[in-house]
């Protein structure tokens, strides 16, 4: 594998598990909070980068994944006391697994079409849930608060999250990274550009695309298994809520649309700037209008996002900025 | 199984069809011109219902007799936001429209948030009934059935009779040539935007006249227009009208005989088998 | 013109950048929407502190939650927020919390805007118990938003008191600091089955409908086992989806079954529209009680088809909680009279206080109890206050559960139900008609 020893490979994850443990050093929870938050974000851009930004396909309820993941680890957490560790894997597993089947059929369809159907996808398993009463049906499940003694308190519990989490950004940037820089990745990327030019080549679209869309739901789903063993709750509103979805798209967007760095920046960014925005007394009735605002402006000046745009700008950043 | 029940709710998701196409037909009919997903549909319907609560709150006008006021507000706003958001990018790939139709709903939602609040809102509009056995037939339904059918023949009458809707036409099916024969397609695109943006005021006005509502009904709403539009075929604004009809329908009669709860989810399911079986909506070309 | 774009870019490309610079340090610690205490009402209210215990300045006592600035559940949250600062009002207009030993604590607000979202509300709870240093928190409205704020806040061993928050399964997990203001889902339309009992003696059918969200369900899920367990045939128990416009089917499928009542319901926009197509079908029932929309004023919005419609409220201005009452029952009253409570509100925000500013208030003023009561903010001993606490306030009877599982639910406080009737000159108002004992007027039958 030639990516492995490419520096910038490793300076990125350096970077981040770097800037992941600051908040651990310093003892700060509420800081460890935020980036607890950030880093989900991170990896829900991420990964829907994986199958938008390097397919084109734009999945616009990926987070269904993230529900279905939360939903099966918190179901055997609960249930049959599972560890949360091996709870997350399944949860993962699971969730590759229907977007194996899923995307065997959806992925047939281009364009607009693919899009309306992840939206109806994401839709129909969130009702499906709300009447699903072994699941809780639309009440949701619970943890009895007991349950957390088991990882040695809630606050511990809260703090493995965290290195979870940690682990699990840094395993998305790296899959991000690998698929981009190996053949596969090159594949997939001239199957964005002209599907039916990269047939001639011998690549197989449809096989390529469906590896690609199965690893893109493994990420979020144990993202949604962590975030859920530390919530303590799940509901199907929350777990599936297309909102969500879309601000993943806002983030790749804003980042840049299919680099590696592109969404970890833009999910930053984002979030930062909602967090300035919300708190500011000036902005913060507005803030969905400014944040709107924005979100055209760099739509229509600067499509290639900030990292995109940078990589274009300058013939130096390409080397180290992927 | 209650043969009464059965009558009276296919009456009600008849009647309701006809205002679910004509408010799915503004989003089909700017997918078929310019190929993009207005992701600001919802928003757009939540004007229009909160433009005829302002008028006949405040201003004490009749509800139906807003109907000129929110074509020309509907038409305003569409083409304005079209040379906003959309005229850039009009050519890129679908991500890049659907994030601007998006940041549009974004502004619209939030601005319309701190001028209304999420509280609900609803009318006080009655123009009778009339009772057979069980079932009722509303005036507020009467009427908002004729208002669709009127503005649908409006447009047909618009797309095909008159100069600027054929352009709008001859812009669908190949914008080039359209623009080789002299067409000004800029202008073209801006107005179908218009006119989508209309037809979905409309379709507020109307729901606002049946339902109660709130800032952001609009959203929900627009996620039933995409079931809808998927059904009668992207872009076929005749198979929008029917699409409204058979959810209507759908929803209503299955009512009766399952949990209301599984409505919905039967609902998406029919939704991902079309979109999956017959990509081009049950009245379009079978695919290949 | 690619000159052009490229200065746009650019320009776009610092102002974002800036603007994150800008958040970085806020966002680490942003700045809250503090309300500082002001100095000046403590000074003039010191002639009712005794001169000796005077020369101690007030200590500070932060409070923390989070407030619905945006979202669903923004109408509410503002009405809960305007209660709890009419309550801070109060306190700095009386000097503050006084203990035995002269020590004053001035209360302060700190609060962020959670967005209506759980996903939300946990960092920035905790975020207000380590940045903020909050000593007590409360909860923000809604069931789902405090069932994550209360997880939060038992990890970290904080006291918080909720108010808006009447999911029973939330206060089933054993929580040892977290107390209940509300009554309960589970009470919510129980009383409405008596009601129904006892306004239609022949009523022997009723249609159990609700939303399908965590809160509507369970309160169905309590309503419909009562009813059954005092006779009555429950002909329809169905849950509708969150978002549904249309009921015209429903309801149709609901008259096939004949019942004689119907209650259920959900929050606000579904229940508006629920009772309207109720109205334009005139569904012949004689009761309907549904949730949450009725005590809104925005619901006479529907005119005549509001007419009728009972709805169970935590408070409404004319109960009837006295020093009086709570003396017949042998039990201290607290707080000031529910007459004050809705004057001085309706004077400074000029319009009528709903249950949910009631509850804002109730939160603040058992608090302040607890601090009393305690002789200290020592979170143990305030726990012990709030323990051994059953007493009678302006928002009705506050007693918290003790059981080891059930620890903090509300068990004393009762509903009232109210209906929206016609007054003399035609005009929509509000009256209780449920319990007897605490009616404004009687009920009207549909």
């Amino acid at each position: 594998m030639k990516t492995l020893k490419n520096i910038s490979f490793w300076l990125l994850l350096v970077v981040i598990a770097g800037v992941a443990v600051v908040p651990i050093v310093q003892g700060n929870v509420s800081m460890r909070e935020d980036a607890f938050f950030i880093l989900m974000l991170v990896i829900l851009a991420s990964s829907t980068n994986i199958i938008m930004g390097y397919t084109g396909y734009v999945s616009f309820g990926h987070i269904v994944y993230f529900g279905t993941g939360g939903y099966v680890a918190f179901y055997l957490m609960q249930t049959f006391q599972w560890h949360f560790v091996l709870a997350a894997l399944v949860g993962g597993v699971a969730a590759s697994l229907l977007a194996f089947l899923l995307g065997n059929a959806v992925l047939r369809l281009r364009g607009a079409y693919f899009a309306l159907s992840t939206i109806g996808i994401n839709e129909a398993v969130r009702a499906f849930v709300s009447n699903f009463e072994p699941l809780g049906g639309s009440i949701g499940m619970f943890f009895n608060f007991s349950m957390y003694d088991a990882y040695g308190g809630a606050k511990n519990a809260g703090q493995l999250a965290y290195y979870a989490m940690v682990v699990l950004a840094l395993m998305t940037i790296a899959a991000s990274f690998l698929i981009k820089k190996s053949k596969f990745g090159l594949g997939l990327m001239s199957i964005r550009e002209d599907q039916d030019a990269s047939m001639v080549l011998g690549i197989n679209p449809s096989r390529m695309k469906v590896i690609t869309y199965t690893i893109s739901a493994f990420f979020p789903a144990i993202a949604g298994a962590i975030f859920f063993f530390k919530n303590g709750l799940i509901e199907p509103g929350p777990a599936f809520e297309l909102h969500r979805s879309v601000e993943a798209l806002v983030m790749v967007m804003l980042g840049g649309f299919g680099t590696v760095t592109g969404p970890i920046v833009g999910a930053v960014v984002y979030e930062r700037l909602r967090g300035f925005l919300i708190t500011n007394e000036t902005f913060s009735n507005f803030h969905l209008v400014i944040a709107g605002a924005m979100l055209l402006l760099i739509v229509l000046f600067v499509p290639a996002g900030l990292v995109g745009w940078l990589r274009l700008r300058f013939a130096a950043v390409r080397r180290f900025l992927e | 199984m209650n043969i009464e029940a059965l009558i009276a709710s296919t009456f009600d998701g008849l009647m309701l069809g006809f205002v679910f196409g004509l408010m799915a037909m503004g989003l089909t009919l700017i997918f078929g011109v310019m190929k993009v997903i207005n992701l600001g549909h919802g928003p757009l319907i939540a004007i229009g219902m909160f433009a005829v609560l302002v008028m006949s709150q405040s201003l004490g006008i009749n509800p139906y007799l807003t109907l000129p006021v929110i074509i020309v507000i509907g038409l305003l706003t569409g083409i304005v936001m079209y040379f906003v958001a959309l005229h850039r990018v009009i050519n890129s790939p679908e991500l890049t429209t659907l994030l601007a139709t998006f940041s549009v709903n974004m502004m619209i939602t939030g601005l319309m948030t701190v001028i209304f609040s999420t509280s609900p809102r609803g009318l006080d509009v009655t123009l009778g009934s009339l009772q057979f056995g069980r079932v009722t037939i509303l005036g507020t339904r009467v009427a908002a059935v004729v208002i669709a059918v009127v503005v649908t023949i409006a447009l047909y009458f618009f797309l095909y009779r008159t100069r600027q809707g054929k352009s709008i036409r001859a812009v669908a099916n190949n914008r080039g040539a359209a623009e080789l024969m002299g067409i000004n397609s800029s202008w073209v695109l801006g107005l179908s935007f218009g006119i989508g943006a209309m037809l979905a005021m409309i379709s507020g006005m109307l729901l606002a006249t049946m339902f109660s509502f709130t800032v952001l009904t609009g959203n929900a709403l627009e996620t039933k227009s995409f079931v809808i539009v998927v059904l009668g075929g992207l872009g076929n604004p005749t198979g929008a009208l029917f699409g409204g009809i058979i959810i209507g329908l759908l929803e209503s009669i299955t009512t009766i005989f399952i949990p209301v709860s599984w409505v919905p989810v039967l609902e998406f399911v029919v939704f991902i088998m079309i979109l999956l079986v017959r990509p081009n909506g049950i009245f379009g070309a079978r695919s290949s | 013109m690619s000159r052009k774009i490229f200065t746009l870019c650019s320009l776009l490309t610092v102002l974002a950048i800036a603007l994150a610079a800008c958040a970085t340090p806020t966002t680490e610690a942003p700045k809250p929407t503090a309300v500082p205490p002001t100095s000046a009402p403590a000074a003039t209210a010191a002639p009712a502190v005794p001169a000796t215990a005077a020369p101690k300045p007030p200590k500070p006592l932060v409070l923390g939650f989070t407030a619905s600035q945006t979202g669903a559940q923004q109408v509410a949250s503002k009405k809960q927020i305007e209660g709890l600062q009419l309550w801070l009002d109060d306190v700095k207009k009386a000097g503050g919390i006084k203990l035995k030993d002269g020590t004053i604590y001035m209360p302060e607000m700190k609060f962020y805007d959670d967005e209506s979202k759980t996903d939300r509300v946990q960092a920035l709870y905790t975020k207000l118990i380590n940045d903020d240093k909050a000593d007590f928190l409360f909860s923000p409205y809604s069931s789902g938003l405090a069932k994550a704020a209360a997880v939060v806040s038992e990890q970290n061993g904080k006291v918080m008191i909720t108010a808006g928050a009447a999911d029973d399964a939330t206060m089933e997990q054993g929580f040892k600091n977290t107390f209940q203001l509300y009554t309960p889902a589970s009470r919510y339309l129980t009383g409405a089955v008596d009601a129904l009992q006892k306004f239609v003696p022949t009523a022997k059918k009723v249609a159990i409908v609700y939303e399908k969200d965590s809160f509507s369900t369970s309160v169905a899920a309590a309503a419909q086992p009562y009813a059954k367990s005092k006779g009555l045939e429950v002909v329809i128990y169905e849950g509708y989806d969150t978002g549904t416009t249309d009921f015209a089917p429903f309801i149709n499928k609901i008259v096939a079954a004949n019942p004689d009542a119907i209650i259920g319901g959900g929050h606000f926009a579904d229940g508006t529209t629920f009772s309207k197509q109720l109205f334009e079908k005139k569904v012949p029932v004689k009761f309907v009680s549904i949730l949450v929309a009725p005590p809104e004023p925005t619901f006479k919005d529907i005119g005549d088809a509001a007419v009728g419609i009972i709805g169970p409220s935590q408070w409404e201005p004319q109960v009837t909680y006295s020093a009086d009452a709570a003396k017949a029952a042998n039990m201290p009253y607290y707080g000031p009279s529910n007459k004050a409570f809705v004057d001085t509100y309706t004077a400074k925000y000029s319009s009528a206080p709903s249950y949910h500013s009631a509850g804002g208030y109730a939160q603040g003023l058992i608090f302040q109890k607890a601090i009393e009561d305690a002789d200290s903010i020592d979170p143990a001993k305030i726990v012990a206050a709030l323990d051994k606490m059953n007493l009678m306030t302006f928002y009705g009877v506050v007693k918290f559960s003790t059981d080891a599982k059930t620890h903090g639910k509300q068990e004393a406080h009762s509903m009232v139900y109210m209906q929206w009737q016609k007054d003399a000159s035609g005009k929509l108002v509000t009256q209780i008609v449920w319990p007897l004992a605490a009616k404004s007027a009687d009920a009207v039958l549909r």
